[in-house]
């Protein structure tokens, strides 16, 4: 049997009922090299302070629960692991840019009515009934918007993005990247409806494309690319409106 | 203490809660609904089913041939009609999906494609690469978004529901983020909160699959059905129990011991065929194969590691790159981050795992339970679809069929009748409220929540396991009345209201040991051997005679549960041997004959 291993892992601790501020704190933990930073914050919890408080389920990074900052990154704690920092201390955080509830604990309740606000569902291009069967979608049209259904609603993105972090009214990367999943389907027929919200004050032209919410993003969903399309269809959008005498575009 | 009245309350916002808040708002707009959940809806345990959803799709295949799979699959221990009900029901909800943006996989001609699952004669399984939970929940939440009469209740704990008149008139929930107490006063209760496979220590389960609301409803004596029929699934990761979908196999994986041999010829599942074929090796049904496992291990042919302990191998290596990456890309992500390899050039290490609990709150066909007013759905029920064993696929579109219907029954039920006394309501709630306080306030306690729910999920793997004998599993019984008692002496490190994680967790506890002991008495009464339930101590053949029941387990206070056996419903196919490989084939053969 090897030597055990330990770690130092440093929490910013927060408890709005008796902290005026938010404070660290560090744990040695006992870990051997398959545990997660999520299973470091658990030991905590099971074994030093009942009261440590974080979001998680699946462990399987696909729940979207625990994201947090790790040594100042924004990451899914479950598929971080210790090992990959040791023999250095671990920090972590809550994810920046959102308002704490409680140590890891943020408020997402701004994240979900923008995740809301975008019309996340299929607006029928053509109506069918079910005795009609499935619409037909090719792979290749499947394709268009496969990439941009794989969203886990992490909110790693908003952590990582800087006008986020100036603007909280900015739409931002997730839920952009949810509206451009639905412009995409071609079972779908929303778009139109959808971008006055793209071109709207929260809309796309916040983002000063530094890209760093797709580098953090644990799904590859490359939520930048999903702004970026967007800004050229907003401008598209917004010129076609004065050239075109009904006053509108497709 | 808040008051909020709604027509239809829904506990559970995973699979089936989202589909039966649809229903409802779809049959009646005008209906309230409140939809309570103890994570944001897109965080429910749905996510992580991997394989996909069954039903009937290509034309070679016939729902009777859905049904048999199924009744057989469950060791007859189905009801027969909720069976029929159900396949039927399946590819219009799963249609029904599609059109609401489920990105299904597709044939190269644009329609939906299905793959072979273990269990299931013909490919009925409906997929979105190794996502369709994913994917199945994140449609269903955001199709929810525009129904403006379904109210949310994120992040709200459900700690007791509310009776009186002999019905079910309401939740009492908190919020987590404040601790505020709120009573959601309603017509009709559904209830949706799943399994309750974390009352064991290994399992492939998020950490929310507590199976506390199961335990609440069991108090309010409503019988928890068929709780001894546990799923181990026997693909899934050493040490963490993270799942590897059955969908590899449905892909061609192989399962090997240390000598490279497919074991699974050896019980009753071969012979191997030149290439996958259904209801044979791999492709069998997942208790089965859990249970090769168990064999192999006795006879010392299974990989030994000093991390990843026991294990066998799944090998996926001949499906080449390309078809990993486009079929099973979570699977590649999962084996690469959690243990390194690339499942393309190395073999995967696998061993079985807590996967479902097909036992449940027992309910009618219409998805009732015998409280008037309260319906279950999804895992955390029993309406008799998976008996002993379930088929994997079948629990996804079981998801959106149930919910459908409990939706359209709940809103019935709540256009039917009125609103109850909301002052005794009322009054009901501020004792429940006292009660889980109580948690908070109790001081010289050496006992912690961590400690106890250790032991209980141990003691759960150690006497509930894939085989097992009287004597362990009486001592399983044992054990849990001993934690029932220290329970009493838990205190809480936390004491505060906001995001007490810690109060809950002991709220969930409280709960979950009053559901182990029905889990625990479940098994050592069913004196036979069926699907999942096996054992090696005298009882190790099925017993129509005695046991083509139902075990209903009945919550006692301060006492141990009560067991009883009710009827399973046959409509037509009459108990036989349940056999696959060869065997298998040649059952169905003369099934078919004797039919002509």
């Amino acid at each position: 049997m090897s030597e055990q291993k330990f770690i130092e892992i440093e929490v910013l601790r927060y408890k709005p009922e008796s902290d005026e501020a938010p404070h660290s704190e560090v744990y040695k933990v006992p870990f051997t090299d398959d545990m997660s930073v999520l299973q470091g914050a658990q030991y905590i919890k099971d074994n030093f302070d009942g009261s440590l408080t974080y979001r998680w389920s699946c462990r399987m990074a696909i729940c979207g629960s625990c994201g947090m900052m790790i040594n100042g990154v924004p990451k899914l704690s479950c598929e971080t692991f210790i090992r990959d920092y040791y023999p250095n201390r671990i920090t972590i955080e809550a994810l920046a840019h959102f308002p704490i509830e409680k140590d890891l604990v943020v408020d997402l309740s701004g994240f979900i009515e923008k995740l809301e606000s975008v019309q996340p569902y299929i607006i029928p291009a053509e109506k069918r009934s079910l005795d009609q069967g499935e619409y037909i979608q090719t792979p290749a049209q499947v394709q268009d918007y496969m990439q941009f259904t794989s969203c886990i609603n992490c909110t790693l993105c908003y952590a990582a993005c800087p006008q986020f972090g100036l603007n909280p009214d900015f739409i931002g990367p997730g839920a952009m990247a949810l509206l451009h999943r639905y412009n995409m389907d071609s079972r779908d027929g929303g778009a139109e409806q959808r971008m006055e919200l793209v071109a709207s004050e929260e809309g796309v032209f916040n983002c000063s494309a530094v890209g760093y919410c797709s580098e953090v993003c644990p799904k590859h969903v490359d939520p930048a690319n999903a702004v970026n399309i967007n800004k050229t269809n907003a401008a598209k959008d917004y010129f076609l409106r004065f050239l075109s005498p009904k006053g509108g575009a497709k | 203490m808040n008051i909020y009245k709604a027509d239809v309350v829904i506990v559970g916002g995973g699979g089936s809660g989202l589909r039966a808040a649809i229903a409802v708002a779809q049959s009646d707009p005008s209906l309230k609904i409140a939809l309570v959940s103890k994570v944001y809806p897109m965080r429910s345990h749905t996510v992580s089913a991997e394989g996909g959803a069954a039903g009937v799709k290509r034309d070679d295949d016939n729902y009777d041939l859905h049904f048999h799979d199924t009744v057989g699959g469950g060791d007859w221990l189905c009801e027969q009609d909720v069976v029929e009900y159900f396949v039927q029901q399946a590819p219009i909800e799963l249609t029904q999906l599609e059109h609401w943006g489920c990105p299904w996989s597709r044939t190269p001609e644009g329609k939906v494609n299905v793959r072979p699952f273990g269990g299931m004669k013909i490919e009925r399984t409906w997929f979105a690469a190794d996502k369709s939970g994913f994917h199945i929940l994140h449609t269903l939440f955001q199709t929810s978004i525009q129904f403006p009469s379904i109210k949310r209740f994120d992040e709200h704990f459900c700690v007791d529901i509310l009776e009186e008149d002999g019905r079910c008139q309401g939740i009492v929930a908190v919020e987590m983020a404040t601790g505020e107490f709120t009573m959601i006063q309603g017509k009709s209760v559904i209830v949706a909160t799943g399994g309750a496979g974390r009352i064991f220590r290994e399992s492939t389960l998020g950490g929310i699959v507590t199976g506390d609301t199961q335990g609440a409803v069991f108090r309010h004596g409503v019988a928890l059905r068929d709780m001894e029929f546990v799923q181990y699934h026997p693909t899934c990761m050493p040490i963490t129990g993270l799942l590897f979908t059955e969908a590899c196999r449905g892909e061609g994986g192989y399962l090997v011991n240390k000598d490279g041999y497919r074991y699974l010829q050896d019980y009753g599942l071969g012979p191997i065929g030149d290439k996958p074929k259904n209801k044979y090796m791999e492709l069998g049904p997942r208790d089965r194969l859990s249970q090769s496992f168990y064999f192999e291990m006795q006879k010392g042919r299974v990989f030994e590691d000093p991390v990843l302990g026991k294990h066998v191998h799944l090998d996926l290596r001949h499906l080449g790159k390309e078809r990993l990456h486009e079929r099973l890309p979570l699977i590649c992500e999962m084996a690469e981050t959690f243990l390194g390899i690339d499942p393309a050039t190395q073999p995967i290490p696998v061993r079985p795992a807590v996967h479902y609990t097909m036992g449940g709150i027992a309910t009618d066909n219409k998805c009732e339970t015998t409280l008037r007013g309260l319906y279950a759905i999804g895992e955390c029920s029993n309406v008799g679809l998976h008996g002993a064993n379930r088929l994997g696929s079948n629990s996804l579109t079981e998801l959106v069929v149930f919910g459908k219907l409990a939706g359209d029954e709940a809103a019935k039920t709540a256009k039917s009748v009125g609103f109850g006394n909301t002052d005794s309501l009322h009054k009901q709630a501020e004792a429940i409220e006292k009660r889980v306080t109580a948690f908070k306030a109790q001081t010289g306690g050496k006992e912690r929540v961590a400690t106890i729910r250790k032991e209980m999920v141990q003691t759960m793997e150690d006497g509930c396991g894939i085989y097992r004998v009287h004597d362990t599993m009486q001592t399983t019984c044992d054990k849990l009345a001993e934690l029932r008692e220290r329970f009493k002496n838990v205190e809480l490190d936390d004491k505060s209201s906001v995001w007490n994680t810690d109060w809950l967790t002991a709220i969930e506890l409280d709960y979950q040991l009053d559901v182990a002991q029905a889990i625990a008495y479940s098994a050592i009464n069913r004196k036979e051997s069926r699907g999942a339930h096996q054992r090696l101590d005298g009882y190790e053949q099925r017993d129509d005679v005695n046991f083509l029941k139902h075990s209903d387990a009945f919550y006692v206070q301060g006492a141990l549960p009560r067991i009883q056996y009710a009827d399973v419903k046959i409509t037509k196919s009459q108990p036989a041997a349940r056999v696959y490989g060869a065997a298998g084939e040649k059952a169905d053969a003369e099934r078919k004959a004797s039919h002509v």
